[in-house]
């Protein structure tokens, strides 16, 4: 298992599932990001760290493209996904959430069965026969490392389960949609630490499969998790390393400054 | 389990801990064995080990500084990995020690022993035997078989004394051996170190066992 704490180096970064090229977002006037670049790997685990406001939670929103729902922004730049520009007009935006998965900081379950939470994805795309539901949904719950707790309970109401199980329901629903990318907007912040650190587990049992993108309050939490790490404040990145570089031997000052404290 | 890939990452760093103190182990063997023997190419290799000894060091207190940034460990984990980073400069001091015996063997160089080797050897002995539990006693957190260890010690203390006696008794006698005695004096010196910084391993594991910091034997040098 390659997490960050097996290794001090990665020593060979794999192909990148994403390209942000001199990304620049505006809310009405407001600059949001200024310029981002930077490749997000394939099957790792990137965490965007930083202070509120810093524009960690809009770069991931541009990833399937969640900031549409917005009135007045405006992105100029590009984003790739496989060598394509999810934001060319001629892509279709619920094929490209399909792709893009994502899980929020809230859990949000449908108010329905923990079974028909998970299969709706599939459900509402036409998968009507129920032998091959319920494999989707065996599978997801168990990449979702909640099967063994929820197995014999499927058809109660997800709205009973703990939040931390909520929670994993919500990352089970978005990989039943077979995603390439799994985006996770502060997915523990409201869970308590063992929650926390089964959802943790999972993450990295997921990047197997997955790429998966984490937006995090948290940086103990990215620095547990993730194999890369950027760093955000005011809209800029200021550095993008691997996770054990950046928290051990950061190379700008302001990086240094906000990991240990001394920020603001 | 929750937090799998910490705990083994941790679990695999006790055992790169094992792996270093056998080389150590290995390189006091060594090193009395080709004083005995008057054996100087084996010296040469100790000395050209020492560098692996030196680079594992490194990169397991490297591992430590890592996990300690990235997976903020709080009690015993903390105090493990506290105690790792002080044992493995204890062991790479020891290794230092097993390369001074080869460089005093090769200083030595023709020249024939003054007296044959009976109760260096008996040192190295019970420090390599010290070593071994002490590092036993880690992995397993076992704190009485640390203690136990410490006691030892005296043992390594007193045939530092016994011997060095008998050879201030030997220079005085001849003075024209007073360089290769002082060479075995060393020796003897750097086997008691030896057995002083297992000591310091049984403090550690006493105190990742237990939290308590507590000298277990004041060496009488």
């Amino acid at each position: 298992m390659r997490c960050a704490i097996s290794s001090s180096k990665l020593k060979k970064k794999s192909n990148p599932a994403v390209n942000v090229i001199d990304l620049k977002f505006y809310y009405g006037d407001n600059l949001a990001l200024n310029g981002i670049t930077l490749d997000i790997s394939e099957k790792m685990i990137t965490a965007f760290i930083g202070p509120s406001g810093c524009g960690k939670s809009t770069l991931i929103r541009c990833l399937n493209r969640m900031n549409d729902l917005i009135e007045g922004v405006r992105i100029e730049g590009c984003i790739k996904i496989a060598g394509k520009d999810i934001y060319d007009p001629a892509i279709n935006v619920t094929e490209l959430r399909k792709r893009v998965g994502m899980v929020f900081q809230k859990p949000n379950p449908f108010p329905k069965t923990i079974y028909e939470n998970v299969v709706y994805g599939p459900r509402v795309l036409g998968v009507k026969k129920k032998s091959i539901l319920d494999d989707i949904c065996e599978k997801a719950l168990t990449r979702a490392a909640l099967w063994s707790e929820v197995k014999d309970r499927l058809h109660f109401s997800a709205l009973e389960l703990s939040g931390g199980q909520q929670q994993r329901v919500c990352i089970a629903r978005a990989i039943a949609m077979e995603p390439e990318i799994v985006l996770l907007d502060e997915p523990c912040s409201a869970l308590d630490p063992i929650a926390t650190a089964k959802i943790e587990d999972m993450l990295v049992e997921l990047k197997k499969d997955y790429t998966v993108v984490i937006v995090t309050h948290n940086m103990q939490q990215a620095a547990r998790v993730s194999d890369y790490t950027g760093f955000f404040m005011m809209g800029e990145l200021v550095e993008y390393d691997e996770t054990t570089e950046l928290f051990t031997k950061p190379k700008k000052q302001r990086t240094e400054d906000y990991i240990t404290g001394r920020f603001g | 389990m929750v937090r799998e890939a910490y705990h083994k990452a941790l679990k695999e760093l006790q055992d790169d801990v094992l792996e270093m103190g056998k080389l150590v182990s290995q390189a006091i063997q060594s090193s009395i064995e080709a004083l005995k023997t008057r054996d100087i190419e084996t010296s040469k290799e100790i000395i050209k080990k020492d560098q692996e000894i030196n680079r594992m060091r490194f990169d397991i207190e490297e591992k430590c500084i890592v996990l300690i940034a990235t997976q903020q460990p709080l009690a015993v984990d903390l105090r493990t990995l506290t105690a790792i980073l002080s044992i493995i400069t204890d062991l790479e001091r020891m290794g230092d020690h097993a390369e001074g015996n080869a460089k005093i063997n090769i200083m030595i160089g023709e020249e024939p022993l003054i007296k044959p080797l009976v109760d260096i050897p008996r040192m190295g002995e019970i420090g390599i035997a010290m070593l071994e539990k002490s590092l036993k006693a880690f992995i397993e957190r076992d704190v009485e078989a640390a203690r136990r260890v410490c006691n030892e010690d005296d043992k390594v203390d007193a045939l530092h004394d016994q011997i060095y006696h008998e050879l201030l008794l030997l220079m005085m006698n001849n003075p024209k051996i007073i360089h290769l005695a002082t060479y075995l004096t060393w020796v003897s010196h750097n086997l008691e170190r030896i057995a002083d910084r297992v000591t310091n391993i049984a403090e550690r594991t006493v105190y990742m066992v237990t939290g308590e910091m507590e000298e277990l034997n004041v060496s009488k040098y």
